[in-house]
């Protein structure tokens, strides 16, 4: 036996081929959690025997001469809101104290079907809002290229994850760069979907229609791997799509981009972006170049407003989607005198504060007499943006940008101040309004030594193009 | 109930009817009504975290049978979210159309030709059911509840009329055809006594029918045709008593109080409820193909009111007639056109489906319609009298059809000739010739004592006609 190799796709291919066995993969996994998650807190929970449970049935399978599938016992980690039947799944937060889902998520389902094995679900912002990991209800994650710095959030317990070791892929979700951001601060491959090509069953909603699942990953070719088995028609999601997906091709890895038109985001590259991240942004491009793309700068105008676009429909959509949290059925519960009263007790204790800040936001937005001013306005702005991206790709295959204006910050840096911390998503909102996908590559370090990551953005269904900007700069990174 | 001194009520209507399908509307759960508490329910119908609804396709055809029926247009609609907090609203929001309803702009047409504008027929959810313990079963008052998610989730349709009707015949009637026609099309089973319909009237009044309208109040818990009617006239009348005392009638729903035979105040609507409707992110636009349209369209059931005519048609009677209403209502129809058509009275015809027939409906939608065709024809060829044809009748029905002629030749009926019946009402006057007197002075009234006693002396075999042409014929004499 050889020891365990660090990809997904090589430890898949080991385990297919009996160089490895599942059981071993798992303990090489579970080591590393034991050794740096007590520093890093990426997990809610570790769950080393239905893991260990799982790898015996995989190496039992593979006895028997099964047909192993495509992730054949690779650990992955699983962002914790994301229904896992029987285990329990707290999006972060105090109000779903005790709940364990009845059902598995889609996306839980096909990674199992493929082999994959569900190792730990890891730390978010509470139900997702948030840029750093600080809104968990069980206290923070930390950077592991420096525990001084956040993660990035929403998903930084997942980005940790594969970043620290602790599986060589993640899911996390992505609703206004909650994968994106996390995977450029920790220096992680992470991708946001086409809106629609990956199910959300079972995700629990932040806001349905900018919320996708998407992989975290070590490697381009790994997050291609993830992105191959867990997208696809799901009859349980009404919004994802009936066609059949083009998968990612070997061909796309090769990461031959000679020829392709690719064009620079001028409006983010402007004021708040940092400048160490604006250089590495220009040295990414100028690869591109080299490989044969014909690169330049491009407008999308209306870009500008995707924050303050975001901040209303997000919130409203999140208001509605957390009504449910009510004390009436499931989680937690703070008892009172009336119904009225059980509402507001079960609330004010279950929920963080930056949940009931958005709660108050989105309720905000939609009362009558605001609505048109507010959400209704937002909506129109959200269609505005969608037009100048779809005008953008009329001359260009795909776009780029930085994935996050800085690099990591320390803690409790932007804590006090909501719209700082809002700021962090400005370069990643705009996919998430428009539905189109967006991958996040590492590529080099700012002057602290911290990763950087560049966004390259693609229209709806453009991942094979993503794919294969995102294999030419990881090819070329420093 | 007429209005003091030319007082005008207004009244719309808004009928919920639960869809027939046979899963709920966003998920598999079954559509099934008295099951035990909680067992037909999924993470969808139970709102749990992470769940997603999936739009039902057998809703949707049942929704678009009844904007058929309706005479609506069948448009592209949207889903919309209604956000309130409510316990036994699993999600704290009800999926429901908004502006956007699959259906607008019909009308139904009651028996007498009245028509009422319906302005949207739209799709919406289902709440579950909550049970308030302890004080008078409302939630105030109570010190818990008990709430069963198995309705929860189940399709509904909301049939929204205009507000056209003025009194509260025309609003039972227009519950009537509407159930009727729902019943006709599968769309549903109407049975408001199981909530499966659930009607709320929105009542307001004014001095003349050229005044704006009134305030209005929305009546609700009225669980049967004639408590609507009761209600409607109750708040009427109480409208009135208030504005004529100088007061006001405040917007706000009230709830009917069969008991007490009164509405009692409900929520104020002091503001207009604040639903923060927005599209429903988890949904798609709902866009059904004209081809789909166009079948719903073409494979509609017969509905009531083309049925009626029918019945008028083949048996003369008026299409607005009761007995004819009746035949219609309970599906017997059809004996009387079968019975018609091969040539049977159809006076005779609609005259027992609408009685006898009526009074087992069950076992007369059961009844084998040429078996019903037999025993009319003889009925009307003489052959049996009406007495001894309803007693063949009620036997056909207790055992679900057989041979009339059989039935009656077992009960030794048979036409009494003409010279045995004269003799014996000749005896019976010879014997009462006071009362003989009478009827010759003109006194109707004997008429039913004489055919009394011949059918006593005939033990009921005596055609009633015949001998009452007896009776004239001797009179004349």
């Amino acid at each position: 036996m050889s020891p365990t190799p660090s990809t997904a796709v090589d430890i898949a291919a080991a385990v297919r081929a009996g160089d490895v066995s599942a059981a071993e993969v798992v303990e090489t996994h579970l080591a590393a959690i034991d050794a740096r998650e007590a520093e890093l807190h990426a997990c809610n929970a570790v769950l080393a025997d239905q893991a260990r449970a799982a790898a015996t049935r995989i190496d039992a399978a593979r006895a028997a001469g099964e047909t192993l599938g495509p992730l054949a016992g690779v650990p992955v980690a699983l962002k914790d809101n994301m229904c896992t039947r029987g285990i329990p799944t707290t999006c972060s937060s105090k109000i779903l104290e005790g709940w364990r889902p009845p059902y598995d998520a889609t996306v839980v389902t096909k990674l199992q079907e493929a082999g994959a094995i569900v190792i730990a679900k890891t730390n978010l912002d509470e139900f997702a809002m948030g840029s750093s990991t600080e809104n968990s209800a069980f206290g923070p994650t930390k950077n592991p290229h420096d525990i001084t710095k956040v993660p990035g959030g929403s998903s930084g317990g997942s980005a940790v994850a594969v970043a620290a070791g602790f599986a060589p892929i993640a899911l996390g979700s992505d609703t206004g760069g909650s994968i994106r951001q996390p995977a450029a601060l920790c220096g992680v491959v992470g991708l946001k979907p086409t809106y629609g090509a990956v199910s959300r069953y079972g995700l629990v909603a932040f806001a349905s229609s900018l919320d996708q699942i998407g992989p975290f990953a070590g490697t381009v070719a790994d997050a291609a791997a993830t992105y191959n088995v867990i997208a696809g028609h799901d009859r349980r999601d009404s919004t994802s799509y009936m066609e059949p997906l083009t998968p990612i091709s070997e061909a796309d890895l090769a990461g031959d981009v000679s020829g392709m038109r690719v064009g620079i985001i001028s409006e983010l590259l402007g004021e708040g972006i940092a400048d160490d991240v604006k250089r590495r942004l220009t040295e990414a491009a100028d690869a591109l170049s080299a490989a044969g793309a014909k690169v330049e700068e491009t407008s999308v105008p209306a870009c500008i407003y995707g924050l303050s676009a975001y901040y209303l429909i997000a919130p409203a959509e999140a208001s509605s989607n957390l009504a449910r949290y009510d004390g009436v059925r499931y989680g937690l519960r703070v008892d009172a005198d009336n119904i009225t009263g059980m509402y507001t007790a079960t609330r004010s204790a279950g929920f963080g504060p930056e949940v009931k800040r958005r709660i108050m936001l989105g309720t905000y937005a939609l009362s009558a007499g605001y609505y048109d001013a507010y959400y209704g306005k937002a909506l129109k702005v959200r269609s505005l943006i969608a037009r100048d991206f779809a005008t953008a790709y009329e001359k260009f295959d795909v776009l780029l940008s930085p994935t996050a204006p800085t690099t990591a910050f320390g803690f409790g840096a932007k804590t006090d101040n909501p719209l700082a911390m809002y700021l962090s998503d400005v370069c990643t909102i705009p996919s998430n309004l428009c539905g189109d996908p967006a991958i996040s590559v590492p590529f080099g370090t700012g002057d602290d030594g911290l990763p950087v990551g560049v966004q390259v953005l693609a229209p709806a269904l453009g991942e094979p193009a993503l794919f294969r900007v995102a294999a030419a700069l990881e090819g070329s990174a420093p | 109930m007429s209005l003091p001194d030319g007082w005008v009520m207004v009244i719309g209507l808004e009928v919920h009817c639960e869809l027939k399908t046979a899963t709920k509307l966003f998920c598999g759960c079954p559509n099934m009504f008295g099951d035990d508490p909680n067992t037909n329910v999924c993470p969808t119908c139970l709102g749990l975290p992470g769940s997603l609804p999936v739009l039902n396709h057998e809703a949707v055809e049942l929704a678009m049978r009844i904007g058929a029926a309706l005479n609506c247009d069948i448009l592209e609609s949207t889903f919309h979210r209604k956000n309130y907090f409510y316990p036994d609203m699993p999600k704290d929001y009800q999926v429901s159309q908004y502006d956007e309803p699959i259906n607008l702009n019909g009308w139904l047409d009651l028996p007498d030709g009245f028509r009422v504008g319906v302005t949207r027929a739209h799709i919406e959810e289902d709440t579950g059911k909550s049970t308030h313990v302890g004080g008078d079963g409302r939630i105030h008052g109570a010190t818990h509840s008990l709430v069963d998610y198995n309705r929860s989730g189940v399709p509904l349709v909301e049939i929204v009329s205009e507000p056209d009707m003025r009194n509260a015949d025309q609003a039972r009637a227009y519950v009537t055809e509407l159930r009727a026609i729902l019943v006709a099309t599968g769309a549903s089973d109407g049975r408001m006594e199981e909530g499966s319909m659930r009607v709320d009237a929105n009542i307001s009044v004014r001095r003349s029918e050229n005044d704006e309208f009134g305030t209005r109040c929305e009546i609700k818990n009225v669980n049967s045709i004639r408590s609507l009617g009761r209600a409607i006239e109750y708040e009427a009348a109480r409208q009135i008593a208030l504005i004529e005392a100088g007061d006001r009638v405040i917007q706000e729903t009230r709830h009917w109080n069969e008991d007490q035979g009164r509405t009692i105040t409900g929520r104020v609507k002091e503001d207009a409820d604040d639903y923060r409707y927005f599209l429903e992110p988890d949904l798609v636009p709902l866009d059904p193909s004209s081809e789909w349209i166009a079948s719903v369209r073409a494979g509609l059931a017969v509905l009531p009111a083309t049925r009626r005519e029918a019945v008028a048609a083949a048996t003369g009677a008026d299409a607005a007639a009761t007995a004819v209403a009746t035949v219609v209502d309970l599906e017997l129809d059809r004996l009387v056109i079968a019975a018609v058509d091969a040539g049977a009275d159809g006076r005779i015809a609609l005259a027992r489906a609408s009685n006898e027939v009526a009074a087992e409906a069950d076992a007369g939608r059961a009844l084998d319609a040429s078996a019903f065709t037999a025993l009319v024809k003889m009925e009307s060829a003489g052959e049996l009298t009406a007495t001894q044809a309803k007693t063949v009748l009620g036997e056909l029905l207790a055992g679900g059809g057989g041979d009339p002629k059989t039935i009656a030749a077992k009960h030794g009926f048979e036409a009494m000739d003409t010279g045995a019946l004269d003799s014996i009402v000749d005896e019976i006057i010879t014997a009462n010739p006071n009362e003989w007197q009478r009827y010759k002075d003109g006194d109707g009234k004997v008429t039913g004592f004489f055919v009394g006693q011949v059918m006593k002396a005939t033990g009921g075999q005596a055609d009633g006609k015949a001998v009452t042409a007896a009776l004239v014929a001797r009179a004349k004499g």
